[in-house]
């Protein structure tokens, strides 16, 4: 038997039942994919206060960050050399030609004017000019001293031939030259150029592909450090979806921290990467290449773009991993 | 609003219950009870798709809770308060905060924090509002996971015996409570064993009481 009495009604119960009939349950729909992002940019301090603190993962994705942005400074510092080299490079060697004649010294006066001559009508060369004996001579200095008595010896004199922006028929010139001026050897350059701008290129690539790789590691590293958190987080996170929280409202939890922190971490390499290439020693006058590694003028710029991206990979490779682990639960 | 039609859950080939039908409409009341271990509480997890059934159908709302998304059932999980057995909160955020958590994850908070206070003070926890929840009794905690199940104002409430861990006023303070809600309309689902709730609330409203016993759903019979 039940010796108890019952309740009264109202008072206190029928305050908190006025609290419920002012209640309306209508479903709110999802946010619209920019909406997310904005409202994650925003913040929500609540849904972030929902999920516990993690030092560890916290630590480790800053830690990452950094030192992959460190690591894509000198990607970009590489490849933006190399490409600067590439360019010069083709560039410079483009531009001029050179046309060795050899012939004996009584003939030589005549075969300069000669190929002087079909240099000034030949389409595509914008001037030619062949090298006095002193400039030959500061030619051969480094190798023979400056008293090299160039009148006695057969060196050959050289013409050299600048041209024009549409360039000129080697094959066409060379047949000419071999016709009228006989010991007139053309050299376009092709064989000089074509391997060092292809080497050029070839570091240019690796450089983009350094950075690819380094985008796709601290992807991977994220999403490693996500998933740890959240699978550190599922009784926090089982409690979420039965109060009725839905995927976008607890991933964007994680992804707002892993976001700022790869973008947090991601500033500090980046800093540290910047003032370790200004350090580096300058270029030398030959633009020596390791010399020549770091940004030059407007391109100090480009790394600044390094924070901002790692936050959107960040931000990808951490929603991608929430999402899929929260789908995967029941 | 919470419809199963001849609803069974079997568990690693072990049938638990089969062929249960049971409607939770606008201004249902009912008791659940039945052995230990006879799935009164499996059955309260299919109400809020806590769980799928192996058999038959189980439906929120119009909808098939098998076909709907995670994002819909957690849409229709805001219109029932749950008070779990086990309580089920955030170990790391003052008990104020748990209680507002159903309104801070639909976007709703501002709406709870005026009430808060008085809810508070209704399940006797005012004192206890910047506590952990593990610094909480078993009872305090029952009390708490009753006012976070109440605040959202839910057109349904599944309790799994909530008065397990509580004093006799506090489980009239609770039968009252639910008993206002259902006046409004809304479907009340207990499950419990204590047998005094279920003659007190028999005497406000009109309460079924069902029995889960040997894989079925039967109505109690007249000694209740």
């Amino acid at each position: 038997m039940n010796a108890r009495p019952p309740a009264r009604p109202g008072g206190r119960a029928a305050r908190i039942a006025q609290i419920a009939r002012g209640g309306g349950l209508a479903a709110r729909s999802a946010a619209a994919a920019a909406g997310r992002l904005l409202a994650l940019l925003a913040g929500d301090r609540e849904a972030e206060r929902a999920v516990p603190p993690t030092g560890f993962t916290a630590r480790l994705t800053v830690f990452t960050a950094a030192a992959m942005a460190f690591l894509a400074v000198f990607a970009l510092a590489l490849s933006l050399a190399t490409g600067r080299l590439a360019d010069r490079w083709g560039a410079e060697l483009a531009r001029t030609a050179t046309l060795r004649l050899s012939a004996p010294e009584a003939q030589m006066a005549q075969s300069v004017e000669r190929a002087l001559r079909i240099l000034s009508q030949t389409p595509g060369v914008a001037s030619s000019r062949a090298l006095t004996p002193e400039e030959g001579r500061a030619l051969l200095e480094p190798w023979f001293g400056p008293d090299l008595p160039l009148e006695s010896l057969p060196v050959p004199r050289l013409v050299e031939i600048t041209l024009a922006e549409d360039g000129f028929d080697a094959a066409g010139l060379r047949a000419r030259l071999g016709a009228e001026v006989p010991g007139a050897v053309l050299d376009d350059h092709t064989r000089w150029r074509a391997p060092l701008v292809a080497a050029a290129d070839r570091l240019r690539s690796l450089g983009l592909l350094a950075l690819g790789l380094i985008a796709a590691s601290t992807a991977a590293m994220i999403t490693l450090a996500a998933q740890a958190a959240l699978a550190a987080n599922a009784q926090v996170i089982r409690v979420l979806r039965l109060v009725g929280a839905q995927d976008i409202y607890i991933a964007r939890a994680f992804v707002r921290r892993f976001t700022l922190r790869a973008a947090w971490g991601a500033l500090g390499g980046t800093a540290a990467g910047m003032i370790a290439v200004a350090l580096m020693p300058a270029a030398d006058t030959a633009g020596g290449f390791l010399t020549g590694l770091g940004f030059v003028g407007w391109s100090w710029l480009a790394p600044l773009a390094i924070p901002p991206l790692a936050a959107l990979v960040g931000f990808a490779a951490t929603r991608a991993a929430a999402l899929a682990t929260l789908r995967a639960l029941p | 609003m919470i419809e199963l039609r001849n609803a069974g859950m079997a568990y690693g080939g072990r049938r638990l219950f089969a062929g249960i039908d049971l409607s939770l409409a606008p201004g249902a009341f009912h008791f659940l009870t039945g052995p230990s271990g006879a799935g009164k509480t499996t059955l309260l997890k299919l109400c809020y798709a806590d769980l799928r059934a192996t058999e038959g159908e189980v439906l929120l709302w119009g909808r098939d809770a098998r076909a709907m998304s995670r994002d819909e059932v957690a849409l229709a999980r805001r219109r029932i308060g749950v008070v779990h057995q086990d309580c089920q909160f955030l170990d790391h955020l003052p008990l104020a905060e748990n209680v507002l958590l159903p309104l801070t994850v639909s976007g709703r908070r501002a709406e709870g924090e005026a009430h808060l206070a008085d809810l508070l003070a209704w399940v006797g926890l005012s004192a206890r509002a910047a506590s952990l929840p593990p610094e909480l009794s078993g009872g305090e905690r029952q009390r708490a996971a009753l006012a976070r199940a109440v605040i959202t104002a839910p057109d349904v409430v599944v309790a799994d015996e909530p008065t397990g861990n509580i004093d006799w006023e506090m489980s009239q303070r609770l039968l009252t409570l639910l008993v206002e809600l259902n006046r409004m309309g809304k479907a009340v689902l207990v499950a419990t064993h204590d047998l005094h709730l279920i003659r007190a609330a028999k005497a406000q409203v009109s309460a079924r009481v069902l029995r889960l016993r040997d894989g079925s759903l039967q109505a109690a019979g007249a000694d209740l």
